[in-house]
């Protein structure tokens, strides 16, 4: 046991960095819940608009999610399995959303869908649409920054996967889409769930891109991180109690997930 | 015929052109070492890799060839792995059952037949457990089970028995030749392992980097390596017996221990390179020890094959090294051993 541990010992100029940056990541959160005005949030978590701001919020993350599942996981099969040529282009075009800073692609976006941009003044003319400055807006912006967070871990999850099975089914009848339904969804479930909890949490922050695209009307675009920050303005302390609670609805769901996805892959 | 094929790929390296023809129950071996091309003839033949040229065809229809491509899915066939790769998140029943499933049969009836399948290989009671939850030998007989049960025109067996222990190799292999016995469809046998095509296949064709050098039953195989692999290959001592318990009295002679209990008659088959040569009589573990008369030596490679005349004829490969330090000279003495472990038995 001795020998494990000697092996394992940390050397001491990666311990300290490591210990800086565990401060660093965990002193903020501290300093969040320290300054939390305890007795106020009954109050403040009552007052109007919160339960309003936090169900648009989860909605709107939700829906982000569920579309970046629908449009990702393929799109991520597309690049992991697909031998055409221009894939690695594509590759960097889906990352570039990763790369960018939120608030250019809420201009982008509203320069495309607004109701003068290309794909938007076709919509409105044709249906009467008008997407800017709606809750649509909102799953749109947030789709936008955080479907290539899923895209790439399950890419990830399929390049890992063993492709033989794929040639198994093969042997056994199935043809391409029985395959990707029957074996290989399943085996990379994990990722795709992994995925999933990264692209919600990162929906759930987004701002930039939301309050550029969608602006901030309460009810309708008006998201937990929009409310925090305008609630900084005037009422620091609303401020503190709103961003415990994000704080809180992340933690609670990397609590519920963890058993599904954060301890199969520490085993693995 | 039931199956045939000639076979072209051009990929890097490889350049394959492989003529096969195999029979209605006929068990074709395709032996060989590994980067001679034989993996790649399956994935042919499966349609997991369309050729460069030739044709396949089986039963009268033609999978491959003019042009044509019949995707994998739609060849009624059957294919073992080396790693049995059931898949992980279906129940064992479920995987025998899969291919039924996509190929059109019920729920209950596919179930039945799983069923069915898996008392065949011995798995009975077990569909319910996760592939992980079986050992080596059950998933690569539940493997089987899935290539079987739909009664494929064509068995393909990708070294199936190489990832098992030696020991589970004796009993699957034995297993396997019983199923393949009763199998109606063309079986191809891809293996490296001259036990396994000696005990499985009616026909061997020997193939070496990418074209058949040698092609005849196990026994014509045996006798008359043609090529410098298969005389490597072959080299080891075949010996017919009758086996009683631990002991095979040799056809011919003499008797070779065991590790596995067996009756009946059986082939032993003993590989040069676990022959080990002594001055004197060795002493120590339970193993096989005959006093015996060099009748031939010829250096291969570092190695020198050492023909030998007793109570059983044995081929010994010894380093050069060693040659020298025992002073063999043709006509000399000297103890031969053999570990009972090391001793293949499998019915004949």
């Amino acid at each position: 046991m001795s020998r494990t541990r000697e092996g394992t010992r940390v050397p001491a100029p990666l311990l300290i960095p490591a210990a800086i940056g565990v401060l660093f990541l965990t002193l903020p959160l501290a300093g969040l819940l320290i300054r939390t005005p305890w007795s106020q949030l009954g109050t403040q978590l009552t007052a109007p608009g919160v339960g309003q701001a936090l169900r648009l919020s989860l909605v709107s993350a939700t829906l982000a999610t569920g579309l970046s599942l629908l449009l990702g996981v393929p799109l991520a099969w597309v690049l992991a399995r697909s031998r055409a040529r221009g894939r690695t282009v594509l590759r960097a075009l889906v990352t570039v959303p990763l790369m960018l800073p939120p608030v250019v692609g809420g201009v982008a976006l509203f320069l495309v869908l607004g109701r003068q941009g290309i794909v938007g003044s076709w919509l409105d003319q044709a249906f009467g649409l008008t997407i800017p400055f709606t809750t649509t807006a909102v799953v749109i912006a947030e789709t936008f920054v955080a479907m290539p967070f899923l895209v790439i871990s399950v890419e990830g999850a399929l390049r890992a996967a063993d492709a033989r099975f794929e040639d198994v089914a093969a042997t056994l009848g199935a043809g391409r889409w029985t395959t990707f339904r029957r074996v290989t969804l399943p085996l990379v479930a994990p990722g795709i769930a992994a995925g999933a909890v990264l692209c919600w949490a990162r929906a759930l922050g987004e701002f930039g891109a939301t309050i550029t695209f969608a602006g901030n009307f309460p009810g309708t675009t008006q998201t937990m991180p929009l409310s925090v920050y305008l609630a900084l303005q005037r009422d620091p302390d609303a401020a503190i109690v709103l961003s415990v609670l994000l704080l809180g609805v992340s933690l609670a769901t990397l609590l519920l997930l963890r058993d599904r996805w954060l301890g199969r892959a520490g085993t693995a | 015929m039931s199956l045939r094929a000639a076979v072209a790929v051009r990929r890097g390296t490889l350049d394959l052109q492989l003529d096969v023809e195999v029979a209605d129950g006929e068990v074709l071996a395709v032996l060989g070492p590994n980067g001679a091309g034989k993996s790649t003839l399956l994935r042919v033949l499966a349609g997991l890799l369309p050729p460069d040229g030739g044709s396949v065809v089986v039963d009268g229809e033609v999978w491959d060839g003019d042009g044509a491509h019949r995707p994998a899915h739609r060849r009624p066939l059957g294919m073992v792995f080396q790693d049995a790769l059931l898949f992980p998140h279906l129940s064992v029943a479920d995987n025998v059952a899969f291919g039924l499933r996509t190929r059109g049969t019920g729920k209950p009836a596919a179930r039945r037949s799983a069923d069915e399948w898996l008392t065949r290989v011995g798995l009975d009671g077990l569909g319910g457990r996760r592939p992980a939850e079986l050992s080596g030998g059950q998933a690569q007989r539940a493997a089987l089970a899935r290539a079987l049960v739909g009664q494929p025109a064509l068995l393909l067996l990708d070294e199936p028995l190489s990832a098992l222990d030696a020991r589970t190799r004796l009993t699957v292999r034995a297993e396997l030749r019983r199923h393949l016995a009763e199998f109606r469809g063309s079986t191809v046998l891809v293996t490296h392992d001259p036990v396994d095509a000696m005990a499985l296949a009616d026909r061997v064709v020997v193939v070496e980097e990418g074209r058949v050098v040698q092609a005849g039953t196990p026994q014509e195989i045996a006798r008359r390596p043609r090529t410098d692999y298969v005389a490597r290959l072959v080299g080891l001592a075949l010996l017919p017996g009758t086996a009683e318990g631990r002991t095979v009295r040799v056809d011919g002679g003499g008797a070779v221990s065991v590790a596995e209990e067996a009756t009946g008659a059986v082939f032993a088959a003993i590989r040069p390179e676990s022959v080990a040569l002594y001055l004197s009589r060795p002493d120590g573990s339970p193993r096989n020890v005959w006093p015996v008369t060099l009748v031939g030596a010829t250096p291969h490679g570092a190695t020198v094959r050492c023909d030998l005349a007793g109570e059983v004829p044995l081929v010994a490969d010894v380093t050069a090294t060693a040659f020298a330090e025992l002073g063999l000279v043709v006509g000399g003495q000297v103890w031969a051993a053999v570990k009972a472990s090391e001793v293949a038995v499998y019915e004949r």
